[in-house]
């Protein structure tokens, strides 16, 4: 199963990077921004990816969910060593699980920068006037 | 940033008075060329730190200041607990201490460069350096609790350096109070084969030429003589650092309100240096710091074996170890009756800048003050000034740590190539080794301010004074 079209982008910020991911679904929106978070690191759509990382979150609200999630991946690619380019998300009010999917981090790839956490800055989960939700934050690297 | 919207009190000082909620003004130090440059979000940033309780005296911006999250990069600001005061993650970073160490080689320029090739290659395939790579450390959860308690200490007592380092390193290379048992399990898991690795992004192992001294004097001080090589470490605390600023954040988000603190915004998350959050950070921040001053100490072993495989004998004795990513408990004179309180001195991309006679320096930089070290680009040189008595005045004894970004990552990567910058480099007599081009692009040295101008608005403005210009010979990036 792919994900569906990419619409994520990165958004300048002074010293790190703003990651934003957007979909007509609040969890396609938070599958977007970790592409955007897996961008900053390696091309995602050049990976080849095969092992699926189950994880959970719960927040007090969606930014903090968000975060949550962005920094749920950054451990796992971390401690894994993968690089993820595949996400199934589902959100129920402030409580998430997702899979995604990675592939091993080898000479193979070339990685850009680590990325170190997901911030507050520039946070925001919003559904727009269009209905679309679109989800972002500033990554430190 | 616009200067019209702010008081100029000197050529490099401008101030912002308290409006609504500030309860002190804001500072910045700056030519009024590198405020023009200044993000209007670094103004936002240090106005907010500003509000922040028991905030002492002033919020402080360094000359490289830029946006950072939460407090700015270049910021500076002290807290007192008997005024209830906060410490924040956010006003410390998520790479705690990172920071930079240089040594001397004892090295003629022109001996470096008739080996200059093979020395790049030794420093790049014995440290470890980039994302994903890995150190040849593992340690384990017994092993690591030692290493967050110890810090340098630990690493010399494992043989990684020697005894005589430890003096030149702050805090002696342990910080005190660190709690091992306030760090996760997670954090620890996030460091137990990262010792010993450059990290990625903004780190770096360069080799440089002294190409300039400005203050003979001191410059002896430093065992710096022009013409000569020395290597400069620059990184920190790695994933522990990273896990334990994501999570203290989020704790300090969620709780602010129960502590009965305003944020105008989640970024400036923070809690009450009394409280169980704070006391907590407190020790785990501190446990970082010693992991940090650990992998430069083990890194610098790791040069050591490298140099001395193409210069045997060479010694790289450490001329100074600064960390620009703290909360430091120090006393400062606020009131100007000579009296000095115990203030939480938070320096955010600020390198402590002690004046001479500071009972922290070792004997060595008594007379002098102790070094501060600017790290440049891959492509401009990098700087080392001297603190000034001054300083405690003007910045609670703090000045910059770096050149500062002017253009973000982003538009970074649409004006530079990496593999050209690699070969431009080279024609210049600079050699890069890196495992990414990408990286590279991202890090191009006109991407940076001036940091010419950068020390010397430091200069001008008292923070600290000028002592040599180091220019790059090798970099490895991280």
């Amino acid at each position: 199963m792919d994900n569906p079209k990419p619409n994520w982008e990165h958004f300048p910020h002074g010293a790190d990077i703003g990651v934003r991911g957007a979909d007509a679904s609040l969890a396609g929106a938070f599958e977007q921004a970790a592409l955007a978070l897996t961008a900053i690191v390696v091309d995602p759509s050049s990976l080849d990816v095969k092992e699926g990382v189950e994880i959970a979150c719960e927040a007090p609200d969606q930014e903090l969910l968000l975060v949550d999630w962005l920094n749920a991946l950054i451990y796992e690619m971390a401690t894994r060593q993968l690089v993820f380019g595949r996400f199934q998300v589902q959100i129920e009010a402030t409580q998430m699980h997702a899979t995604a999917w990675g592939q091993p981090m080898d000479d193979r790839l070339e990685l850009t920068v680590e990325p170190k956490g997901a911030t507050y800055t520039a946070l925001s989960v919003e559904q727009q006037a269009d209905g679309r939700w679109v989800a972002q934050c500033v990554v430190d690297v | 940033m616009d200067t019209a919207r702010l008081e100029r009190r000197s050529e490099c000082e401008w101030w912002i008075a308290p409006t609504g909620k500030m309860r002190v003004p804001a500072v910045i130090y700056a030519t009024e060329s590198l405020i023009a440059d200044m993000d209007e979000k670094v103004r936002e940033q240090i106005t907010n730190v500003a509000t922040l309780p028991g905030i002492v005296k002033a919020a402080y911006c360094m000359p490289d200041a830029h946006w950072g999250y939460g407090f700015p990069i270049g910021g500076v600001a002290a807290f007192d607990p008997a005024e209830g005061g906060i410490i924040s993650a956010g006003g410390v970073g998520f790479d705690v201490s990172c920071g930079v160490r240089t040594l001397h080689t004892g090295l003629k320029v022109s001996e470096v460069e008739a080996a200059k090739e093979q020395l790049a290659d030794a420093l790049f395939r014995t440290v470890p350096a980039g994302l994903g790579s890995r150190g040849k450390i593992h340690l384990d959860n017994e092993a690591m609790r030692a290493m967050l308690q110890g810090g340098a200490r630990w690493a010399v007592d494992q043989g990684y350096g020697h005894d005589d380092d430890l003096a030149f390193v702050e805090e002696g290379g342990c910080m005190a109070g660190a709690e091992p048992s306030e760090v996760s399990d997670q954090a620890l898991k996030r460091q137990q084969d990262e010792m010993g690795t450059l990290g990625s992004g903004n780190h770096y192992l360069e080799v440089q030429r002294i190409a300039e001294i400005l203050d003979e004097e001191t410059a002896g001080a430093f065992r710096l003589t022009r013409e000569e090589v020395v290597v400069s470490i620059h990184c920190g605390s790695r994933g522990l650092g990273h896990q334990i600023g994501t999570e203290y954040l989020r704790k300090m988000a969620i709780t602010a309100a129960s502590h009965g603190i305003e944020l105008p915004d989640r970024e400036l998350a923070c809690a009450p240096i009394v409280s169980d959050v704070g006391r907590s950070y407190l020790g785990a921040m501190r446990a970082a710091i010693n992991c940090a001053l650990a992998n430069r100490q083990i890194i610098t072993h790791l040069v050591r074996e490298a140099f001395a495989g193409v210069f045997p004998g060479c010694e790289l004795p450490l001329i100074y170890d600064v960390s620009h990513n703290t909360c430091k408990v120090e006393r400062h004179a606020i009131d100007g009756d000579g009296e000095t309180r115990e203030l939480y001195v938070h320096r955010k991309g600020a390198t402590r800048a002690f004046g001479p006679g500071h009972d922290e320096l070792p004997t060595a930089y008594q007379k002098t003050g102790q070094p501060v070290i600017i790290g440049g680009t891959m492509g401009t040189a990098s700087h080392v000034l001297v603190g000034t008595g001054e300083s405690e005045t003007l910045s609670f004894s703090s000045s910059c740590h770096g050149a500062g970004r002017s253009m973000s990552r982003h538009e970074a990567l649409k004006h530079w190539q990496g593999r050209s910058l690699v070969d431009s480099l080279a024609s210049q007599g600079i050699l890069i080794r890196t495992r990414s081009y990408r990286g590279v692009a991202e890090e191009a040295p006109g991407a940076y301010k001036d940091v010419d101008a950068v020390a010397e608005a430091a200069h001008a403005s008292g923070l600290s004074r000028r002592v040599a210009r180091l220019t790059p010979l090798i970099c490895v990036k991280g």
